[in-house]
């Protein structure tokens, strides 16, 4: 079971956990996961289309899972993702 | 008159230092805080992404680096910091729809005058709240 850091930002939709046990053995699987068991977070993880919302950084233990292979990245057992938002501006 | 944003002076000087080093270019970073207090105590200057003098990006790397510090520390990610090199310490369009989290300080450092000028803000939604800056650890005085 991978655990899954939270931003502060989404800790609300998530009964105020910090970290969550997930279940999934792809970055893919484990954001559906997510936004099945916390029904607040769908829509501010992935798109409609599917695909890591723009707006969020997703990584697999050190690295962001876009310079792996996006939400097709495996995720072992004792694997920790964790979730952030992106942070930019003008 | 809102709570106002708490520097550790240090913090402060590293924020501004951080900006106009990057000059042209617009520089960002992280603050991060005591979550029982409040006080922004460490700050994490980063590189621009965007490599721009109108848009930053904070390298996500540096975003998980931060975070991670700031948690073995015992403290939290509770904003972020950047300059306006041309124009005044106000939140462009840009950082209002682009603002990650409404309980985040949004610390704008104008360059567009002269000398550095640095404001606070709230941003949620598109609503924008100034906040007033105190700063603490200054010797011989108390804050302000």
């Amino acid at each position: 079971m991978p655990d899954v850091r939270l931003p502060t930002v989404l800790r609300s939709h998530a009964g105020g956990a910090a970290v969550v046990q997930a279940d999934g053995e792809t970055i893919a699987e484990v954001l559906i996961w997510l936004e099945a068991t916390y029904p607040g977070l769908a829509g501010q993880l992935r798109t409609a289309d599917g695909e890591a919302h723009r707006f969020v950084n997703v990584y697999l233990d050190d690295d962001d899972v876009r310079y792996l292979d996006g939400l097709a990245t495996k995720v072992g057992q004792d694997s920790e993702v964790s979730i952030l938002p992106a942070v930019a501006g003008g | 008159m809102p709570e106002p944003l708490v520097l550790d002076r240090d913090v402060y000087l590293q924020v501004v230092a951080h900006c106009l080093d990057g000059l042209p270019l617009e520089a960002c970073g992280l603050l991060a805080a005591d979550p029982a207090t409040g006080r922004v105590e460490r700050c994490y200057p980063t590189e621009n992404e965007a490599a721009s003098a109108r848009v930053y990006t904070v390298p996500s790397r540096a975003l998980l680096r931060a975070d991670r510090d700031a948690e073995s520390r015992g403290l939290i990610l509770a904003g972020v910091f950047h300059s306006h090199t041309h124009t005044t310490a106000f939140p462009s369009p840009t950082d209002v729809a682009q603002a990650p989290d409404p309980s985040w300080h949004y610390v704008i450092v104008g360059l567009g005058e002269g000398t550095p000028v640095l404001r606070s803000y709230r941003i949620v939604g598109d609503e924008v709240a100034e906040e007033p800056v105190a700063l603490e650890g200054m010797p011989g005085r108390g804050r302000g």
